[in-house]
Order: C-alpha cells, then sequence, then structure tokens
C-alpha cells in the first residue's frame, strides 16, 4: 500500500476525534453521580422569576439561611409526579424548605401542574431556557440538591426521591448539616 | 410463552444473520457459486424469524399481558387497539425490535429485487447487510430484551402509554423515520461491497440510487411528521425546535440530500467517484449516530429514550466497529482512484458540487452544535452550556439560501458544460418572482419584511424556473401532453422534490415572520381579537374519553361578524399515568392555521388560553410531503424496469435455448 493517499485518512481521523468526544462525554461519568467539582461549591448565580409569581426575581440569596432541599422538576417527567407525594409529605412534616426549579418547562403548563397535583415548593425557579439546569449539571428530572445554610451545594440526589432516599440519605445528611454545619465533607 | 417464543426467534434470527453474513462470504473468497447464492434464501429466513419475533411482541400488547415487563410500562387494558400496537415502538426496547425489523426487510428487500447484479456483488452486499443485523440483534438481546418478563408477582394492569405518544402521528412517524435511517444501510452496503471488490466503477451508483431515494424519501416523510406531530401535539404550536433528537434525524437527511445528487454525477458522469463512497459511508454513519446519541443518554433531551450506559458503550463500540472500519477501508482501497471527467464551471458537476459542499458542511454545523455541549465540558473541565436555535438559524439559514439560488438555476443545466445563453435565461425570472413577491407582501402583509421578500423570492424562482424548464421541454414539439408522458419519472421526481423545497422554504419564512400570538384569561363569553379574527370562549365543559376525562372548551372564531369555525380545545387527564395534556385544536386551510389551546383554570371559571395565528404553516408539512413524493417517484422509472424485463428476457432464452 505503498500508494496509501493521506488525505484519505482525514474522514477517519475525524471520527477518531468524534469518538473520543463521545466516548469522553459519557464514558467517563457516571449519569448518576455529580461530578465532584461541584460538591462543596457554591450554588450557581442566577436571576430567574418566579413560576406563580412572574414580577419576582429570586436569585441564589433567597435559598440561604436553613439547610434546603432543591428540587429540579418538569411538567414531561413522569417520576416528578412519583416523587410527588414525597415531597408533598417532607415539606409538610419536616420542617425543610423545598424549593423548585421549574426545568426547561412551559411555565403555563407547570403552574397548572401544581394546580392539579398540590404545590410543596416555597418558591419555583423558572429555568425555561435550562441555563441554570445547566450550570447545576443537571442531566434530566428529577433531581435533587440538598444546599446548606451559606448556599453550598453538599449532596445531589439523580431520579426520584422515595420514603426510602428521605430516611437514609437525604433525612440523615441534613440532620447532620443542621446540627455540625462543617461536619461532612463530599 | 408467545412471549418467548419472540424470544427465541430472535435467537434463531441471529443465528440466521450470522450465517448470512459469514456463508456468503466465504463462497465470494472460494468462488463457490453455491454458497454465494446461499445469501437469498437466508436473508429471507432472517426477516421472517424477525418478523415472527416481532408479531409476538404485538400479540403481547394485543392480549395484555402485562408479565411482559416491558408490555406492563407502555400500555394498559384501558388503552385503545391502535395505541397498544403503536406502543410496540413508544419506548427504546420495542423501538429497536422495529429498527431491527426493518434492516431485515430491506435486507429481503434488495435479495428480491437485485435483478441487474452479479451473484458475487449481491453476495457481499447481503453478508453485509447482514453483518450489520447481527450488531443490531446483540444489542437488544444483550441490553435491551423487550421480551423480559416480571414473574412471579406481576402487576394487574399496565402503566399505561405516554398520553403525548397516544396519537396518530407517532403511530406512523417511527416506522417512517427507521425505514429511512436504516435504508441508508442499502447504500452502504453497496459501497463497502464495491470497495471490497477493489473495482470502484460506477456500476454501483446505478445499482444504489432507487435504493437510496426511497429511504430518503421515507426519511423526509419521517422528519416531515415528526415536526406535524410536535406542531399539534405539544400544545406550543412550534414545529422544530433544533433539539438533539431532531438533528439526530435532520443530519442522516442532509446527508443523503447530498447523496442522492452526487450518485447522479457519478452514475452519469463517472465524477466523484470516491466521494460519493463516502457519502454513502457518511449518511448510513449519521443515521447509527443519531441511534447513539437518543438512546445513549449523552445528550438530554425531551424526548430521548432513558439513560442507560450499558447501551450507550455497546453502540459506542458498533459505531467505531462499522464506521471506524469502513473509513479504514475506505482509506485503503480508494487510493489511486482518480477523476478521469473533466467539467466547465458552468456545468451540472459543478452545482452538485456546490450542493454537496453545502449540505455536507450544513450537517457538520448541525452536528457541531449538537455536540458543542459535550465538548465544551471536556474542554473546560465540566462546565456546561447549551447551544440553541440562535446558533443554528445563523449558521444554518445562510447556507440553505445560497443552495436555493443554486436549486433555482440548476434544473437547466447540462453536464459537463451549460451554455452561457441558457445560463443567463434562468434570470429574469428572478426579477419577475421578486416584483411578484414584492407586490404580494405589500398587499396582504401587516408589516413588510426585507428577510420575507428575498427568501420567498427565491422560492418562487426555484418554482418558475422548474416550470420554464418542463416548458423547454415540450415547446418545440407538436404533440405537446405526449411529450409530457415522454419525460422521465426521474425528471418528475426532481421536478416534485425541488417544488416540495420551494413550498417548504416559503411555508417556514412566512410562518417564522407573520405568526401572531396571545395568552389569554377567558371566561365564557370572553371574545379576544387577533390577526383580524374574533374568538370567543362559548362555555367550557367536562367530557369522557376511552382512557381520560377532559375539560373541554368551545371557541367560535369570527371574521368580520361571520362565523368561521367552532374549535374544542382540550385539557386532558389521563387516570392511569396520571398525566396532563394539552390537547390543541387547530382549524387548517391552505393559507393560515388558527390554533386554540388550553391553559390552567384560574379561578373564577375562567382558563388560561393561548391563542395562534399562523399564516402558511401547512406549507411547511405539504413541501415536505411533496419533497418524499419526488423520492417515490424516481423509482418508477422506466429503465428499472427495463432492467427487469431484459432480465426476464435473457431467463427466456435462456430456457430456449
Amino acid at each position: 500500500m505503498s500508494s496509501l493517499n493521506k488525505s484519505l485518512l482525514i474522514p477517519l481521523g475525524i471520527f477518531i476525534v468524534l469518538v473520543v468526544i463521545l466516548a469522553g462525554g459519557f464514558g467517563l461519568k457516571d449519569p448518576h453521580f455529580l461530578p465532584s467539582q461541584l460538591i462543596d461549591q457554591q450554588f450557581p448565580d442566577f436571576a430567574l422569576s418566579e413560576l406563580n409569581d412572574p414580577s419576582r426575581e429570586l436569585t441564589a440569596d433567597d435559598m440561604r439561611g436553613q439547610v434546603a432541599l432543591v428540587n429540579v422538576w418538569a411538567t414531561w417527567c413522569p417520576n416528578c409526579l412519583v416523587e410527588h407525594p414525597e415531597l408533598l409529605r417532607i415539606s409538610r412534616d419536616e420542617g425543610v424548605p423545598l424549593y423548585g426549579i421549574n426545568y426547561n418547562d412551559d411555565p403555563f403548563k407547570a403552574r397548572q401542574w401544581l394546580v392539579r397535583h398540590n404545590n410543596p415548593f416555597q418558591f419555583n425557579i423558572v429555568d425555561n431556557k435550562g441555563k441554570l439546569g445547566i450550570e447545576l449539571g443537571v442531566y434530566g428530572a428529577p433531581e435533587t440538591f440538598i444546599v446548606d445554610a451559606n448556599g453550598v451545594i453538599r449532596y445531589r440526589h439523580v431520579g426520584p426521591v422515595s420514603r426510602r432516599t428521605w430516611e437514609e440519605t437525604l433525612g440523615p445528611i441534613i440532620e447532620l448539616l443542621e446540627t455540625n454545619p462543617d461536619g461532612i465533607k463530599g | 410463552m408467545i412471549a418467548e417464543l419472540g424470544h427465541f426467534s430472535l435467537i434463531l434470527a441471529l443465528g440466521l444473520g450470522v450465517c448470512l453474513a459469514v456463508l456468503p462470504s466465504i463462497g465470494v473468497y472460494r468462488r463457490h457459486e453455491g454458497l454465494m447464492r446461499l445469501a437469498g434464501s437466508l436473508s429471507a429466513g432472517l426477516f421472517v424469524f424477525l418478523l415472527i419475533s416481532f408479531s409476538c411482541l404485538a400479540y403481547a400488547f394485543w392480549d395484555d399481558d402485562f408479565s411482559v415487563a416491558y408490555v406492563a410500562r407502555n400500555s394498559n387494558s384501558a388503552l385503545p387497539l391502535q395505541f397498544k400496537l403503536s406502543a410496540i415502538w413508544g419506548a427504546h426496547e420495542g423501538s429497536f425490535l422495529l429498527w431491527t425489523l426493518i434492516m431485515g426487510g430491506w435486507t429481503f428487500a434488495v435479495s428480491v429485487f437485485s435483478g441487474g447484479l452479479s451473484v458475487d456483488m449481491r453476495a457481499r452486499v447481503l453478508a453485509i447487510m447482514g453483518a450489520l443485523s447481527i450488531g443490531f440483534m446483540l444489542f437488544i438481546l444483550l441490553t435491551s430484551n423487550p421480551f423480559d418478563r416480571i414473574l412471579p408477582v406481576f402487576p394487574a394492569d399496565g402503566a399505561d402509554l405516554n398520553p403525548l405518544l397516544q396519537d396518530f402521528g407517532l403511530i406512523v412517524h417511527p416506522p417512517m423515520l427507521y425505514m429511512g435511517y436504516v435504508g441508508f444501510a442499502v447504500p452502504f452496503a453497496f459501497a463497502i461491497a464495491t470497495l471490497t471488490t477493489g473495482r470502484l466503477d460506477a456500476a454501483w451508483a446505478r445499482w444504489s440510487r432507487p435504493w437510496t431515494n426511497v429511504a430518503w424519501a421515507f426519511l423526509t416523510v419521517g422528519i416531515t411528521l415528526g415536526s406535524w406531530w410536535a406542531y399539534y401535539e405539544l400544545g406550543w404550536g412550534g414545529w422544530w425546535f433544533w433539539d438533539a433528537v431532531e438533528n439526530a434525524s435532520f443530519m442522516p437527511w442532509l446527508i443523503g440530500t447530498a447523496l442522492i445528487h452526487s450518485l447522479a454525477a457519478t452514475e452519469k458522469r463517472g465524477v466523484f467517484k470516491s466521494w460519493t463512497v463516502l457519502l454513502a459511508i457518511f449518511a448510513f454513519s449519521f443515521s447509527l449516530l443519531g441511534a447513539f446519541l437518543v438512546r445513549s443518554g449523552v445528550l438530554t433531551s425531551v424526548h430521548a429514550f432513558a439513560v442507560d450506559p450499558e447501551r450507550g458503550m455497546f453502540i459506542l463500540a458498533f459505531l467505531v466497529l462499522v464506521i471506524g472500519g469502513s473509513l479504514t477501508l475506505y482509506a485503503i482501497k480508494v487510493s489511486g482512484i482518480k477523476s478521469e471527467a473533466g467539467f466547465d464551471w458552468t456545468a451540472r458537476e459543478t452545482m452538485i458540487l456546490a450542493n454537496n459542499l453545502l449540505l455536507v458542511t450544513a450537517a457538520g454545523a448541525v452536528l457541531l452544535g449538537t455536540l458543542y455541549p459535550l465538548i465544551y465540558e471536556a474542554l473546560t473541565d465540566g462546565k456546561k452550556i447549551s447551544v440553541g436555535p440562535p446558533y443554528f438559524n445563523a449558521v444554518f439559514v445562510p447556507l440553505m439560501l445560497l443552495l436555493f439560488a443554486i436549486m433555482a438555476v440548476s434544473p437547466a443545466s447540462r453536464w459537463k458544460k451549460t451554455p452561457r445563453e441558457t445560463l443567463r435565461r434562468q434570470f429574469p425570472a428572478l426579477i419577475g418572482s421578486l416584483i411578484v413577491v414584492a407586490s404580494l407582501v405589500l398587499a396582504f402583509a401587516t408589516e413588510v419584511s426585507v428577510a420575507v421578500i428575498l427568501i420567498d423570492t427565491l422560492a418562487l424562482w426555484i418554482v418558475a424556473n422548474l416550470v420554464r424548464d418542463l416548458w423547454s421541454k415540450v415547446a418545440n414539439k407538436v404533440a405537446k401532453l405526449p411529450a409530457l408522458f415522454q419525460q422521465t419519472m426521474s425528471y418528475y421526481g426532481m421536478l416534485l422534490g425541488h417544488l416540495g423545497i420551494a413550498v417548504t422554504i416559503a411555508g417556514v419564512c412566512t410562518t417564522v415572520y407573520y405568526t401572531e400570538e396571545k395568552d389569554l384569561r377567558m371566561a365564557a363569553g370572553d371574545v379576544a381579537e387577533l390577526a383580524g379574527y374574533e374568538f370567543r370562549l362559548n362555555a367550557m365543559r367536562q367530557i369522557k374519553g376511552p382512557n381520560y376525562v377532559a375539560d373541554q372548551g368551545e371557541v367560535e372564531v369570527f371574521q368580520e361578524g361571520r362565523s368561521v369555525v367552532k374549535l374544542y380545545p382540550e385539557k386532558r387527564f389521563y387516570a392511569v399515568s396520571k398525566n396532563v395534556m394539552t390537547e390543541a385544536d387547530i382549524d387548517p386551510t391552505l393559507f393560515r392555521d388558527l390554533f386554540v389551546a388550553l391553559g390552567e383554570p384560574v379561578g373564577d371559571d375562567a382558563w388560561a388560553v393561548r391563542i395562534h395565528y399562523k399564516p402558511f404553516v401547512r406549507w411547511i408539512w405539504f413541501g415536505g410531503l411533496l419533497i418524499a413524493l419526488g423520492g417515490f417517484c424516481t423509482v418508477l422509472d422506466r429503465r428499472y424496469r427495463a432492467v427487469k424485463r431484459s432480465r426476464q428476457a435473457a431467463v427466456t432464452l435462456g430456457v430456449a435455448a
């Protein structure tokens, strides 16, 4: 094959680069864990409107002061409906503030969804362009973050929250953070 | 039992697939004609067992067999029958079984309609298709088996099909789309088979053309249906979102469009031989890449299937094997081949080259936009961004405008060299189109937009030149009507395809610039005004469907005091899956759609209501169907039947001798 024309290798070269990107894009990351660099980082800055009161602008400061749960949800996400009863229970029984991020959704539909299924959230951040979700590294809905009193992300849960998730993970972490704010890392 | 039978058939089909990939190849290698001829019956067997397997899954849905996990997740006893059956491809596992069945169908079709092929070539092509089927079947059996049972305790009833998918659009959209995706495996197999022979001549282009045109036409129908479905079913009035999944179907379409043009040049003039092979590889590669993007969870999208890294890894490995392998083969085998025929810059070859460059650039730009979030994340150590419609529109639209200008001039062009005089004659129609479009816009449009005038002028210019070209072919004939019938179906296919593009351009551009919409709060008796129409909410009522209950509004639309239509938008609540769905109601006419969707109740018996006025929106899909019709037309061309006839003649002669 002495006559091999080097330019014919260009498509193959491009393809190899593409494979590296694709493999890097997903082989190296397990979608069920947060990239470690976001843990113990400040919740990203944002300025977005509130779902039921579009005139109100929310920022990261609105989440400070208390350990809180931040839940990413959408009307197009069936699992959000699955976890919804548990979120309602947490907001009713556990005394932890619950904030919603309405992710990549139609605000119009989202408002009705909350009317239909009840609203466990203290407020809902309208992220209909998905920008905040991207900064948070959201892979899809539902995802739930624990944010401490200083607005630092301490834990991320991917997938629906069940009673068991609360009892085994979210509840104990929140309790620990409330009693001893610097007690856990990672 | 039936589900196990389906599973077993699939395993048997895999066995046949392995035989199809291996035995004819040995035959080719050893020049053993008997082994080569096995390819035909093995293809038939492969298809039959895939069909049995698919029918078993269909039976499980029809029979409400909720012990099959896939059925339990995607169906329900209250689901209407047509949706039970379309639920087969409502999620990942079943849709991939459909994909594989279609692969089997194309393989079988090639084995049946391979009249002009030598035994050797037919064996090579079918063996390659068999090898591809192995990958698809292994993928199902190893990672996504739709026949898995939930035993011993299975649910009494199913979780129901996602209401978004309970719709006519979804019954037909995926099969059409897959016919296109998988259909590109045929030109791919022809290209690879030709590379393996080492004789890269124009013959493979002649064999591939009808297959490519049909696959491409199916893909066109699939994309058109998808866009139409998104428009009326998602309830936002949008028809294209530059979503990763849409892009996954659009990239193969762009490459496929380049391919059908480039194949013509290769067949007729023997030019671009190696480039056309590369495009054939690309078209199928983009189809596989689309499958990877949709099913691996690399990119999040509204209509992506469930995230599963294991499946993603499998498809990625398959991609590396198939695409990497074929590109390597390409690099080795194409060396030393030179394009022999020269051509003038006015030649049809030049225009096809420009068409190819623009389309491939466009596909590359879409690919970059789709993958950019991944690249960015890798480069910046985990920062995430998204690329939205602004990027795609900014890159895509200028490329397309250039392409449309070439489209307007090209039908009259000639191979090798177009007379300057012929080229010059293409331009007066541009001035005429500009005048017509500008006066129409000035007369009817609420505001004058230069972009609309520019783009619609291009569309009209394309049409005017098509008409002129057809006229020039019959003008000097005495009998004009018979002369029309003498034109080939390929020529009419081209006319229809280009006409369809022009219709779609006009639709897209006019809709984008002149849509009007309002979000309102309305109670019974309220009237809203939009684009010269008055919308009155007459009443709200509750209705009950087979598997849902709904609030239904009656909205009467008036124009200048006359009642035009009554629309009944619904807000449906599906009891089993607990999903709420907006069912918009639309009054479609040729020149405008009136679109009403219900939002949520906002108290005091009032509802949030969204109304749209969308001019020319139908043209987008009507144009899409015309394009597809053009693609289907080309296979009716006499010369493909002529091949069959001459073969029959040969057979008869053989018998006589």
